[in-house]
């Protein structure tokens, strides 16, 4: 019936904007195989495909716009349009699946003027100079006007902006005038991650994107994923630029600047300086962040280290209670909280399932607590004068700091959260060409972190870390005699949603860093920790049904989650465009920095066990640990923003 | 035949049911035959023959099918469609049912134009004194294999739904927007399902054509254009109201019937028609020269031509849907064209590269509103160069 895509479940998405039902070939036999002819070159494809497929493969160029890899098909901008012979008008080449042989044309004098009137209309009511343009010389509308020679405004050009400036939002800064309704946001949030924040309004001219009843964004159930930001062709929605606050806190002598960089933006960072997608600057970034004027630059890895141990010692608590004392309000699974786009989402759709979420706080919110506490203490540094920075791969970061439960040090915990895209630009205009950089370390005291921390970025990254540090701790087996070289395989890829299960046959002591709560592990002798993980709301959705409906999902005990697609290197922070072989890239550097790490493991981190020994010392999740490193949820509803 | 300006005398001699029963005791493909021999095309607008959508839709796989009559008659100068549901509703039911045996669909449902909601009553009772006659419901006709039933769904207003795939998205709770296009509403429409979607007329057409046979229908019209047709005539006449012609009727002989010999110009088709000049008004009313759903506006000697051009560029301004480049912002521009023309102030040159952006509309515009709004605004400035030009 209804299909999102090939082979997909349906969803809210209207039809309009979708592709449609087309008999998929069985096989690769001769039968399935249809002859599609394109400016006279000819190529065999199985039903179904498109010309813009068809045409790509022969290597013929056809411009798109509201064309997205990621999204379904809208066919709605007509820049793609071609000539199919025996059709009376130019078609979408984006939209036209072929079911019988073709022949097409790519750019007669037809085409070819009807797409430089669609380029010539979009450009008389796309308000802006482009020189004055966050998306400048990465605008999407800009090099079509570029491919396509366009010298003047045919049709005229705006004098004066039509919309207001949403800036309501933390996370996501929508301006209007700039929107050239290719609706990819409105595919991202309504069919990509099933959220469903925007929606066209209105007709004709009139037509405009809007939230529910046009309600500023800060005021609707919008996730702050940010993953319409990464594929909007325009300006129209970015994130919310706050480079001129960190250049304030760094020109300003009195303050501390503290850098913390997570592992997802270090490995894509590089494409916003022209390298291809896939190459880490992790240690780069460190003389280009001093350079640029941060007193100190630390790896979010430690933190996600700290993370690990907290939440593995949550999750064998709320076992013990679950299968050890009976407690029946014990709620398992238990859910990472990692992702602040995907708390949101639960806050806003699933807020009965709050108990499910670990309590833990993000890494980024974990290392602000102790930076403003243990490492300000340690340092004699008045934490009134430390400015936390977090280089993060995300747009929701920049609310979650901004929650005001986030201050547990007595201060905003995480001054800014900056996005990758951000950092790149701090960086340029501080005139530093990234790549060129020589490499050096992290500062201390939180200098070393783990191969754990690292895969953090990736779908099924959190899943991995925890479980090698919880399975070593329970059985006291190296977890290499499990999984060779330590890598969880079962939880590894870009799967929607996958499940796994390992089995703890043999149980060892418990290790000296737990036992304060618990005695010994033989409650689970025999057991086998069920696992699953899903990166995407829409699968999160997906999970979430399955675990109402009681299905399998139900009988695991802890699950990862992840708002983006891909995990943190699919973020909405990220350098744009971003595509599945781009992500697919990213995450590939991501694991091989992990292979490159002496210590894989959080708990064998020795900085972590100095934080435990000298400053957290009830341990993991002991009365300080949760003062600090542990917070709590907001039942919001679809009705508090 | 002998035209009427209180609608169709042919359709008000059609006998109760005729149609349906003789198509009862055909087989399917006999009653899609009998269509196709018949040589009907759809009496919205765009002309397709009715009998190769049918065909299609049969052949089409599906759980269930449905037969959908567009009664969203949202043309402007179109009221025809309001008069035979008025006065004929049986014949439209009757034409559906039969539509439902072809292709073997078991839903039916009346997409019926918003405005056109004080019909939904008299409709009401209509579709219930058909099913207390077990001419809708279980076995119809006795037919144990033919199960199907009529619901009527209330539009909302847009013109773009009368586009069928609009109006399939709007059918199904969702803006009413075109859809891509293939695959065609025959193979996936209404929720998924094989759909055919067929005008008021045209449904009323074929209960007449199974009634009294294709060659019946023949006599009428010309060799390419069978049949007769309605036309819903308004503007400046002496007899405004709905006739019936046969198809090939030239526009002087229909302009003397209603009172209008005197006119300066004729819009055919509606808004999204063309403008003609009394020098064209030899023409004849049939798909073979200026094809039309039955939309004439009559302009009288004393209307601003460029005011006419005006008033359907708002109209479309109004009515696009927003979703497509071509037909969103060029209806726009077309407007603010022809308000420089109206103050003096557009140059030939701008005018020229006017001209090249209508092509595109025509050419690259999703749906058939974006691809048919420049016919009036150009067939305006070609046919009325001198008064579009003299100011």
């Amino acid at each position: 019936m209804l299909q999102k895509k090939f082979g997909e479940d349906v969803s809210r998405a209207p039809i309009a904007q979708r592709g449609q039902k087309v008999e998929k070939s069985e096989g690769e036999g001769i039968g399935a195989n249809i002859k599609v002819t394109i400016d006279g070159k000819e190529l065999r494809v199985p039903v179904g495909t498109t010309i813009l497929d068809a045409a790509k493969q022969l290597g013929i160029r056809i411009p798109t716009l509201c064309y997205h890899e990621d999204l379904c098909v809208a066919g709605v901008c007509r820049v793609c349009v071609v000539e199919v012979e025996g059709q009376r008008t130019l078609q979408a080449s984006c939209a036209y699946h072929v079911t019988q042989p073709v022949a097409v044309q790519t750019h007669t004098r037809k085409v070819r003027h009807a797409r430089r009137h669609v380029i010539d209309l979009l450009l008389s009511r796309h308000y802006g100079n482009c020189y004055a343009c966050g998306r400048n010389n990465n605008c999407e509308l800009q090099a079509l006007a570029k491919e396509y020679g366009v010298d003047f405004f045919r049709f005229g050009h705006l004098e004066q902006p039509l919309h207001v400036e949403d800036h309501s939002s933390h996370s996501v800064f929508r301006d209007m005038n700039k929107c050239v309704l290719c609706r990819r946001c409105v595919r991202t949030c309504i069919d990509f991650q099933e959220v469903g924040v925007y929606e066209a309004a209105h007709r004709s001219e009139e037509t405009k994107i809007e939230t529910f009843v046009d309600k500023p964004l800060a005021d609707v159930v919008c996730i702050n994923c940010g993953q319409c930001i990464n594929r909007c062709p325009t300006a129209a929605l970015r994130a919310n630029d706050q480079t001129d606050d960190v250049w304030a806190a760094i020109d300003d002598p009195t303050k501390h600047v503290v850098m913390q960089t997570a592992p997802s933006p270090r490995a894509g960072i590089g494409e916003c300086f022209g390298l291809e997608p896939g190459h880490p600057l992790t240690f780069q970034l460190n003389t280009a962040l001093r350079l640029a004027g941060f007193d100190k630059i630390f790896d979010t890895n430690f933190a996600a280290d700290l993370t690990i141990i907290e939440e593995g010692t949550e999750l064998l608590q709320r076992l013990y209670a679950a299968l050890v004392l009976k407690d029946a309000s014990t709620a398992l699974p238990m859910f990472t909280s990692c992702s602040p786009g995907w708390v949101k989402y639960i806050e806003h759709f699933y807020q009965e399932y709050l108990p499910h979420l670990s309590s833990c706080k993000s890494p980024q919110q974990m290392f602000g607590s102790l930076i403003k506490t243990y490492y300000a203490q340690k340092n004699n540094i008045d934490p009134a004068s430390i400015v936390n920075v977090a280089l993060m791969p995300c747009s929701a970061k920049k609310f979650e700091c901004n929650r005001p439960e986030m201050c547990a040090s007595g201060f905003k915990d995480v001054n800014y959260g900056l996005t990758t895209r951000e950092c790149a630009k701090m960086l340029s205009e501080a005139g530093i060409d990234l790549p060129k950089m020589t490499k050096s370390d992290f500062d201390d005291p939180f200098g070393t972190a783990t191969g754990s921390g690292v895969i953090f970025g990736a779908t099924g990254g959190v899943m991995e870390a925890a479980l090698r540090t919880v399975v070593e701790l329970v059985t006291g087996v190296k977890v290499e005699n499990f999984f060779d070289h330590a890598d969880i395989i079962p939880v590894r890829g870009f799967e929607g949603i996958k499940y796994a299960e390992i089995p703890v046959k043999e149980v060892g002591l418990v290790p000296d860093l737990v036992k304060h709560l618990f005695q010994d592990w033989n409650w689970l002798k025999g057991a086998a920790i069920k696992v699953g993980v899903c990166h995407g709301t829409s699968y999160a959705k997906k999970v979430l049904e399955d675990i109402k409906a009681g299905g399998r999902f139900s009988e695991c005990h802890f699950i990862e989650f992840m708002a983006c697609p891909g995990g943190c290197l699919g973020g909405g922070g990220q350098p744009i465009p971003t595509s599945p072989a781009i992500r697919a890239a990213r995450a590939k550097a991501i694991y091989s920095e992990d292979r490159a790490y002496s210590v894989r493991k959080s708990h064998e981190n020795p900085a972590i066990l100095q934080v435990y020994n000298e400053f957290l010392t009830d341990g993991p999740c002991g009365h300080k640990s949760h003062e600090l490193l542990h917070t709590h949820y907001i039942p919001r509803g679809k009705f508090i923003p | 035949m002998k035209s009427s300006h209180e609608g169709s005398v042919t359709f008000k001699s059609a006998e109760a049911d005729f149609g349906l029963t003789s198509a009862l005791g055909k087989s399917r493909s006999d009653i899609i035959a009998e269509i196709s021999k018949s040589n009907l095309k759809g009496r919205g607008g765009a002309g397709f023959p009715t009998a190769v959508k049918w065909n299609l839709a049969a052949a089409a796989k599906g759980e269930r099918k449905y037969v959908v009559c567009n009664a969203d008659e949202g043309e402007p100068g179109t009221f025809k469609d309001k008069v035979i549901l008025a006065d004929c509703a049986d014949l439209v039911f009757e034409g559906m049912t039969i539509a439902a045996r072809a292709i073997g669909a078991s839903h039916g449902i009346l997409y019926l134009r918003g405005e056109y909601a004080y019909l939904r009553r008299s409709l009401e009772d209509v579709l219930a004194r058909r099913r207390d006659r077990k001419l809708l419901g279980k076995a119809i006709g006795g037919k144990g294999d033919f199960d199907f039933d009529i619901e009527i769904v209330m539009g909302s207003g847009a013109y773009v739904c009368g586009e069928e795939t609009a109006l399939i998205e709007s059918l199904e709770g969702n803006r009413g927007e075109p859809r891509n296009r293939p695959p065609f509403p025959v193979d996936t429409g209404y929720m998924g399902y094989p759909t055919v979607v067929n005008n008021v007329e045209t449904l009323a057409w074929v209960a007449m054509i199974m009634g009294k046979g294709a060659d019946w229908f023949k006599k009428t019209g010309t060799e390419k254009s069978a049949g007769s047709k309605l036309f819903s005539v308004s503007g400046d006449c002496e007899r405004p109201g709905v006739y019936e012609f046969p198809l090939g009727v030239s526009i002087a002989e229909l302009l003397k019937e209603v009172g209008a010999e005197d006119a300066k110009a004729v819009q055919v088709g509606g808004a999204s028609g063309v403008c003609l000049p009394a020098s064209q008004f030899g023409r004849k009313l049939a798909y073979e020269d200026v094809a039309t759903g039955g939309s004439i506006i009559v302009f009288g000697p004393n209307r601003d031509i460029l005011e006419v051009a005006a008033n359907f560029l708002e109209f479309f301004v109004e009515e696009s849907c927003g979703q497509c480049t071509p037909c969103r912002i060029g209806n726009y521009k077309l407007l603010e064209t022809v308000d420089m023309l109206r103050k003096g102030c557009c140059s030939m040159n701008y005018l020229k590269e006017i001209r090249g952006l209508c092509e595109s509309m025509q050419l690259a515009s999703k749906c058939g509103l974006g691809q048919s709004s420049p016919n009036a605004f150009l067939s305006i400035i070609d046919n009325f160069k001198d008064e579009v030009m003299g100011r």
